[in-house]
């Protein structure tokens, strides 16, 4: 049986040429655009999936590493009939201009609040362990992996508490 | 049918003011946001297209001089090589700002380093990249290309240069005077997503899905690039992922792209590498600018002087237009303004958001501090005191004026200290802890504009134009100005965009493409309006179409009776723009931390008031204001572009060591829009706003920085290094 890898809980055959990277695969293989490409080496975070659950830079890993590994992309993560909160909260706060960067920071954000809910520690973290509450210094860290250039951050920040709000009420 | 309006005096009739649906201002979300959030918009590389073959640029290793070979054989074999371009049609250089031509070709003559020079086409992206590496290239270089702007004689910029009265006198008597020179480096526009290009050739007609900020320029440029008569071109761009200047004219992507297809008889795509982004595409110049400010005991300035040392490629009509503002934005009877320009062989420079203000004013509004400092009086004050009454150079009125009201407004909901003001002031922990404040100016565009508006029989409507919309609102906008002048929901108003089959938009850029497409689409409203009043038996000027009614209840479907109707405005700037001198203005407060061991600087908070005419969308609106406060923060703090003086390439090359602002780096925003009624800048009474929020806030940061730390820089950025070099021992 082939070597797969699931995307949004569809099983693919992992491609041949081994030096296609995840990125590649998802936007040029699968046609799933949604997973953009802004720089190709892991600085800006526009290409942000959510392999397993983790958050990864999608340029920064080759296609063939992940046999077997589950990837949710944007387009799995909602639909514009069905869109995720953090999609709706992006729309709402206006959390983007653009909308290069967008899909990466909705997946990046999104898996972003599974990390605090779980007591990882960042940087702008009080103590190393105990509960971490979804502040604005918190999200702005821990967002800094994705760049928005049209400069939408305080906006993105709104939605993201928003949406932690909601999921702590 | 088309309807034509040349503005040539202020418009006061306001008549958005007096439609009924109350849609036009409101914060609605974008109309296309659902699909931006959700993966669904399609950017120029992300069409679909079969048997698509892949390009990437290869680029010049030398700084000046000439190709004399480029061995195709060395890549032909490899797997998947299909073809290496090297047409003498190939732009080697992005097109400048309505351009309307096509800039530098002759790939083979090389004058800057990274200069794109051929591209190699492949099956694959993976394949075309390997030959691309692996392409041998052989040159005959020419030594001695000038790298820095010292090392040549400037060329005076004639139309900038201003002497009146005089100023050396003035400053010899000035009660108090200021003469500084500041230092800017070059920014990158960065845009998130890189140019990129699919060309599509039929034998006779062009395709190209583009990412571009104004195709009505852009299809003339690349039919005189490829040698088409523009008939046979079209261009898409639906959804550009961030422009910023950088797509302005066309860049070297669409070209190649284009040649590859033609010759090929297949669709190819040619997407920049982030690297290549940086390189081959556009700088805003780095700048050296003398500012001279005389003063009288109040703080009345007597003089004003602003002369600026910018760059560009031989070759090159742009020279970053840094005087722009500070002609009109202060007063002071003897004035000397002057820019030159060195040519010398770095990249081009070009257009990076709100070219001129957003470097010279950041140099100005540092200047106004230090005099405040000087003469010991607050600095918003300072300013309220030189705001003139006319422009004072060439004595023309302002269309309108909001300086002293963002100024006065922003103080009090900052909650500014005014003074008195003496540095260093509050200390917690390692951190010094400052305020600051500038002014805001930016001059107002507008440009020529066409879109029709088609009222569908079924009650919907319909606005086409070629119009982009860069992240700035374009689409929302345009659904709410048709929505309110024809009395529909925005929801039932369909805009189409970014192809050059619509009529000629404005395009995007210079902050004009609201005021100016806004314009052609009320224009066709108006028309439209006029003729569902004549069947409707009421005066259009009392036509009242809220919710789809008249106000005898009929209803619009009734009134077209089963057909559509279709009007193309056609909006044009007139002789106005000789009568009034027309600007945004604004006021920047910004409070920092320096640290007193490292030197870093945070921006605690921010605060933006703006005056910018009618806001067309209280949401989008906002985020324009402070996507240009976040750009503020990365000229004030981390932005600059690093040349080897060696061989003048472009070392930080990429999003990791060019550093634009993170989310970490950018606090709460606050923003003030107040808002005005602009009767002269258009039809719509609406300015640019896409550039106001960084002219100036760059100095609001660094005079926080002198009030926090006593630290007077007079270099943007202020990183680290150069905060504790300036500041005093404690």
């Amino acid at each position: 049986m082939a070597e797969t890898i699931s995307i949004n809980g569809t099983a693919h055959p992992i491609p041949e040429d081994p030096r296609i990277t995840l990125l590649d695969f998802l936007r040029h293989d699968l046609r799933l655009t949604g997973t953009k490409k802004g720089c190709d080496h892991g600085q800006c975070g526009a290409c942000t999936v959510i392999v397993n659950g983790m958050r990864i830079n999608s340029c920064l890993t080759l296609a063939a590493m992940h046999e077997g590994d589950e990837v949710t992309t944007i387009e799995g993560l909602g639909t514009p009939d069905a869109p995720s909160p953090m999609q709706r909260a992006f729309l709402e706060n206006d959390g983007y201009q653009c909308g290069y960067c967008t899909p990466g920071q909705i997946c990046s954000a999104t898996a972003m609040l599974g990390e605090i809910a779980n007591g990882w520690p960042s940087d702008a973290s009080e103590t190393l362990d105990g509960d971490i509450e979804a502040t604005g210094d918190e999200i702005r860290e821990r967002m800094s992996g994705n760049l928005c250039r049209c400069g939408a951050y305080a906006n993105i920040v709104a939605a993201i508490r928003d949406v932690a709000a909601e999921e702590s009420a | 049918m088309s309807v034509h309006l040349k503005q040539d005096k202020p418009d006061t009739s306001n008549r958005l003011d007096d439609m009924k649906q109350g849609v036009i201002g409101a914060p609605l979300p974008r109309v296309e946001g659902m699909a931006k959030v959700t993966g669904t918009a399609p950017y120029a590389a992300e069409y679909l297209m079969e048997n698509c073959a892949e390009g990437v640029l290869v680029t010049s290793t030398i700084t000046r001089g000439e190709v004399t070979r480029i061995d195709k054989d060395s890549v032909l074999s490899m797997p998947g090589v299909i073809a290496v371009i090297d047409d003498e049609r190939l732009i080697t250089r992005p097109a400048q700002g309505t351009a309307n031509e096509a800039p530098q070709q002759k790939p083979k003559s090389v004058s800057y380093w990274g200069q794109p020079i051929a591209l190699v086409v492949a099956e694959t992206f993976e394949d075309a990249r390997d030959a691309a590496k692996h392409l041998k290239v052989e040159y005959r270089e020419e030594a001695g290309a000038p790298l820095s702007p010292d090392a040549v004689e400037p060329e005076e910029q004639e139309g900038e240069t201003v002497h009146q009265g005089d100023l050396a006198h003035a400053m010899a008597q000035a009660a108090h005077s200021v003469d500084v020179t500041f230092t800017t480096e070059g920014h990158s526009s960065a845009a998130m997503e890189p140019h990129a290009a699919i060309a599509q050739w039929d034998g006779e007609r062009l395709t190209v899905h583009a990412s571009l900020q104004m195709l009505n320029y852009n299809i003339t440029e690349l039919a005189d690039a490829v040698g088409l008569d523009e008939s046979k071109v079209r261009l898409i761009s639906r959804f550009v992922g961030g422009g910023f200047g950088s797509k302005l004219g066309i860049s070297e992507d669409v070209v190649s792209a284009s040649l590859a297809a033609m010759q090929l008889c297949r669709p190819v795509r040619v997407v920049l590498s982030r690297q290549q982004v940086l390189q081959c595409i556009m700088r805003r110049s780095e700048t050296t600018q003398r500012i001279r400010l005389a003063a009288d005991e109040n703080g009345r300035l007597t003089g004003f002087g602003h002369e600026a040392l910018v760059s560009n490629l031989p070759g090159e009509s742009f020279a970053e237009p840094v005087l722009q503002s500070s002609h009109f934005l202060y007063a002071g009877q003897n004035r000397e303004l002057m820019l030159k320009l060195a040519r010398i062989h770095r990249m081009t420079a070009g257009s990076v958001r709100a070219p001129g203000e957003a470097v010279g004013m950041p140099a100005l509004e540092g200047a106004m501090d230090v005099l405040a400092h000087e003469i010991g009086i607050d600095p918003v004050e300072l300013r309220l005191r030189n705001i003139p009454e006319d422009n004072p150079e060439e004595g023309l009125p302002f269309s309108s004026h909001k300086l002293a009201e963002c100024l006065r407004q922003g103080a009090e909901a900052f909650g500014w200290d005014h003074g008195p003001r003496k540095p260093r002031h509050t200390r917690e922990g390692e951190w010094w802890v400052g305020t600051g404040m500038a002014s805001a100016a930016r001059v107002h565009n507008v440009g020529e504009a066409r879109a029709r508006v088609t009222l569908k029989a079924d009650g919907t409507a319909l606005v086409e134009t070629d119009m982009t919309d860069i992240g700035t609102g374009t689409y929302t906008i345009l659904a709410q100005i048709a929505g309110e002048m024809l009395g529909l929901d925005p929801g039932k108003v369909l805009v189409d965009l970014g192809d050059t089959r619509h009529p000629r938009g404005s395009g995007s850029g210079g902050s004009w493409g609201a005021a100016s497409v806004g314009s052609a689409v009320y224009v066709a409203c108006t028309a439209l309006r006029e003729e569902l009043a004549r069947r409707a038996g009421i005066a259009e000027d009392e036509l009242d179409l809220s919710n789809g009614r008249t106000q005898a209840g009929q209803t619009l479907s009734q009134l077209l009776d089963g057909q559509d109707m279709a009007r193309e405005g056609h909006y044009e700037p007139g002789d106005i723009a000789s009568d009034f001198t027309a600007s945004g203005f604004g006021a920047f407060f910004a409070q920092v931390r320096v640290n007193r061991f490292t030197g870093e600087t945070r921006v605690d908070r921010m605060l933006g008031a703006f005056g910018f005419g009618r806001v067309l969308n209280h949401k989008t609106a906002r985020s324009q204001c402070i996507g240009g406060i976040t750009w503020s923060i990365g000229a004030a703090l981390t932005e600059a572009l690093e040349f080897d003086p060696r061989d003048g390439h472009l070392v930080n090359c990429d999003l990791a060591e060019y550093h634009v602002p993170v989310n970490r780096d950018v606090p709460d925003l606050e923003v003030l829009m107040v808002e005005e009624r602009d009767p002269a800048a258009s039809p719509i009474q609406a300015k640019g706003i896409g550039e106001l929020g960084m002219c100036g806030g760059a100095a609001a940061i660094g005079n926080a920085i002198f009030d926090a730390s006593g630290a007077r820089i007079f270099d943007y950025p202020m990183t680290p290094d150069r905060v504790l070099a300036a500041m005093p021992a404690d």
